[in-house]
């Protein structure tokens, strides 16, 4: 059975690159990989995800309600819209970050303070704050290579030289930035 | 070996085979082909005004002699639809493939036709990839297959395919001698007396592509227990997924014409049979004229994905087990305006005037029927908005309802058919009020340049076609062009057309908030985006009316009751602090 990862956010946060390099070095390792992600109609502020299934063989690129391992959540309230996503073993990695939606910005609706509490009862959640440490390592960008970094190590997935790939993928001035991003997040997860 | 989206491999394929020239008109899920394409420098790749203008100019190309592609989403291929019908009599010189990208699920599309019956309507062959291998194998047959039989050739994806990534064996470059010209007026002149003999030519060529469906790679069983399942596209790995090795699976790849001894042969090893394919039920209703049984839209969802959850549910299989928990906790997260966007100001102001409707069309701003502003009534088809509104204003003025329309549309729609829908007000002499919010570029599917936003789809310099100047050539008397920042300019601009008796075209130049400037545009437009605005704890009252903005980066401080302006969204556009009755909120340098 192929491995789902679960990549959620919001438009603009960088969820597509996260996903982008996730996959190549699943690529590189060896994997059959298939990624799936809706985009256009102006996602900017809308809810966004990035799937990627990967195993010896895989079908759909698309991954089922129930059938994520690791849901990676880069704002708390897209986690709790895609937990029915994650499998009841699944783990899950909350960046403690919220980002209000547009009902909530115009007051029609409240962004409810219990959402974090829901997620630890109803799953195995691991909450880091990305965005703190990104701001830390001086360029909040890089909040998307923290929760890459975490979600690789939560899978096992250390053994993929992920320094080479990102050297090969991000521009050159922001290569030892990324890197530490991302060293940052294994660590948060340890 | 390169993990590749369907489109990207589209992309490549044509490179691989040799194609020269390729046109297309950006709509999700089809855009990121031609985009991929202008990386290819032997390649000439263009963005035209429409999907029709696209298949055109490849149309021509082929004529010309090379191999060419366009492509479009579902809904371009209406646009492009008679030349299409009219090419598939001429036939090719250089091979020529349209690649229609199909929407289930309508992800971001207004309807959910199924454009396999196109291929059907046209008599085109049809190819439909599953993945982004396929995709790339697909395009290179295609290729074959349309110089073999002196045929367009119409490539089905669907948003899957299309936006979903996998591995790729990649291949060089091939090139094809162009194929010199001959002039063939019988062949390639469709007045009625050549066309009538051409539409035999068009009946036997789908007997003999009939063969080739037969023999095709792509077209094959593979075996396994005693269900039978017929699937094309994404929906053959969605069964897989769901079936396994329980079923054996008739594998469609080609479906233009179908292949109907090899159905014959798949129907004698298994029992029951499942066709599983998104959208309409084509393949089922071919299958059914062949004299087969089989199930189909009597088991799954006649519209939507044919996703491994959709498939189990509809099979009544046992599905995954899910975490149950409180979704009442969820708010809704619709796609918004950015900060700083220049449709805004129009939106907010139009939502003061409660006698107007307003006529709506593709884009951005067609999020301006959303919360706050629901400024739209209506948005039906690109370049749709002005002549729409004509006809409500017709209705309107017919039957005395006192509704005065406004039409809106942006920049590229109104180069893709809004040009045509503005001659229809001008030339009909309606009062409809026509806007042209022009952001500079085409927003909505990721930034492609257009006759107005001064590039070509690879980069480099274009000649730039001024709107203002387009407009006054045809002969209206009354337009204006505004900075959609400056809310009195907005406000002014729209008092003066609805009080005018005859039509007003309003044009708004502001370049969208995340287009990539050079120097030029940046000096042209005074360097906007490089301040910020905050509010004044002081003055702010607390009255609520800037959230009416509508702008992301401002909301409501619920402890200090003050409004409260998020720094790094915000651009320092400024509508919300024209917007504030108290002078509460200003720009401050960056």
């Amino acid at each position: 059975m192929a491995k789902g990862i679960l990549l959620v956010g919001v438009g603009g946060q960088g969820t597509i690159l996260a996903s982008k390099l996730l996959t190549i070095g699943l690529m590189q390792a060896g994997f059959d990989v298939k990624m799936s992600e809706i985009h256009g109609m102006s996602q900017r502020g809308g809810s966004v995800s990035s799937q990627v299934r990967y195993g010896d063989k895989v079908e759909s690129p698309v991954i089922e309600k129930g059938g994520t391992d690791i849901l990676a959540a880069f704002e708390k309230m897209e986690a709790l819209r895609w937990l029915e996503y994650l499998r009841p073993d699944g783990k899950a990695i909350i960046n403690n970050y919220q980002i209000n939606p547009m009902p909530v910005v115009s007051g029609k609706a409240e962004y409810s303070p219990d959402i974090l509490d829901e997620l630890k009862a109803k799953a195995e959640v691991t909450v880091i704050k990305a965005f703190d440490e990104a701001v830390a390592l001086g360029n909040t960008k890089v909040l998307n290579i923290i929760l890459l970094g975490a979600t690789v190590h939560m899978m096992g997935l250390d053994s993929i030289n992920w320094n080479v790939l990102i050297a090969g993928e991000v521009k050159s001035a922001f290569v030892e930035l990324n890197q530490k991003a991302f060293a940052r997040g294994c660590e948060l997860v340890r | 070996m390169k993990l590749l989206t369907g489109n990207e491999a589209i992309a490549r394929s044509a490179w691989e085979a040799g194609v020269q020239f390729a046109s297309a008109y950006p709509g999700t899920p089809s855009t990121e082909i031609l985009e991929n394409i202008t990386q290819y420098e032997e390649i000439k790749s263009e963005w035209a005004p429409n999907e029709k203008v696209a298949m055109e100019a490849a149309a021509g190309a082929s004529l010309g002699g090379v191999r060419s592609i366009a492509s479009m989403k579902h809904v371009g291929v209406n646009v492009a639809a008679d030349p299409l019908f009219t090419f598939a009599y001429t036939g090719v010189n250089g091979g020529m493939v349209l690649v229609t990208a199909d929407e289930p699920g309508q992800h971001s599309s207004q309807n959910e036709q199924d454009n396999r019956y196109y291929a059907l309507a046209a008599k085109l062959p049809m190819f439909e990839p599953a993945n982004s291998q396929e995709c790339k194998d697909m395009l290179a047959a295609a290729y074959i297959l349309s110089e073999e039989f002196d045929t367009p050739v119409l490539m089905r994806t669907t948003t899957r395919v299309s936006h979903s990534k996998s591995i790729v064996n990649c291949g060089d470059r091939v090139e094809i001698p162009a194929k010199p010209y001959k002039k063939n007026p019988a062949k390639n002149l469709m007045v009625p007396a050549h066309a009538v003999k051409r539409r035999t030519v068009v009946e036997q060529r789908m007997k003999d592509l009939a063969a080739y469906a037969e023999s095709s790679p792509f077209n094959y069983i593979e075996q396994g227990g005693r269900i039978g399942v017929i699937a094309s596209g994404m929906c053959y790995h969605y069964a897989k997924e769901v079936f396994g090795g329980k079923a054996t699976y008739l594998k469609l790849g080609f479906t233009n014409p179908l292949p109907e001894k090899l159905l014959t042969t798949f129907f004698c090893m298994v029992d029951t049979v499942y066709v599983i394919e998104e959208n309409d039920p084509y393949l089922e209703h071919w299958i059914h004229s062949c004299g087969f049984t089989c199930h189909g839209k009597d088991t799954f969802p006649p519209f939507g994905e044919m996703t491994p959850d959709v498939l189990r549910h509809a099979l009544k299989d046992d599905k995954l087990p899910v975490i149950e928990y409180n979704r009442d906790l969820i708010v809704p997260r619709p796609p918004t305006l950015c900060a700083g966007c220049p449709h805004r100001g129009v939106f907010y102001e139009l939502g003061r005037h409660k006698d107007v409707v307003i006529s709506g069309d593709i884009g951005c701003y067609t999020l301006g029927f959303a919360d706050p502003y629901n400024t739209m009534d209506t948005s039906i088809c690109m370049g749709g908005a002005f002549s729409v509104g004509h006809g409500m204003q017709q209705a309107f003025e017919a039957s005395g309802q006192k509704l005065r329309v406004v039409g809106i549309l942006g920049d590229s729609t109104f180069f893709h058919t809004g040009i045509n829908s503005l001659t229809e007000v001008l030339y009909n002499a309606s009062r409809t009020i026509c806007i042209i919010l022009d952001n500079r570029i085409t927003g909505m599917t990721g930034h492609q340049e257009n006759p107005g936003s001064g590039k070509h789809a690879a980069g480099d310099p274009a000649l730039v076609m001024d709107i203002g100047t387009i407009v006054r050539a045809m002969a209206i008397k009354n337009v204006v062009e505004i900075n959609p920042n400056d809310m009195k300019a907005v406000r002014a601009a729209l008092d003066e057309a609805l009080a005018k008796d005859e039509a007003s075209v309003i044009i708004t130049k502001w370049p969208c908030v995340l287009k990539k400037m050079g120097i030029a545009e940046k000096a042209q437009f005074g360097n906007p985006f490089t301040v910020k605005c905050k509010v004044d704890d002081e003055i702010c009252i607390g009255c609520k009316l800037c959230i009416k903005s509508g702008c992301p980066a401002i909301s409501m401080n619920k402890s200090k009751k003050k409004a409260e302006i998020d720094s790094p969204q915000c651009v320092g556009c400024g509508v919300c602090a024209q917007i504030c009755s108290k002078q509460a909120i200003m720009k401050e340098e960056k």
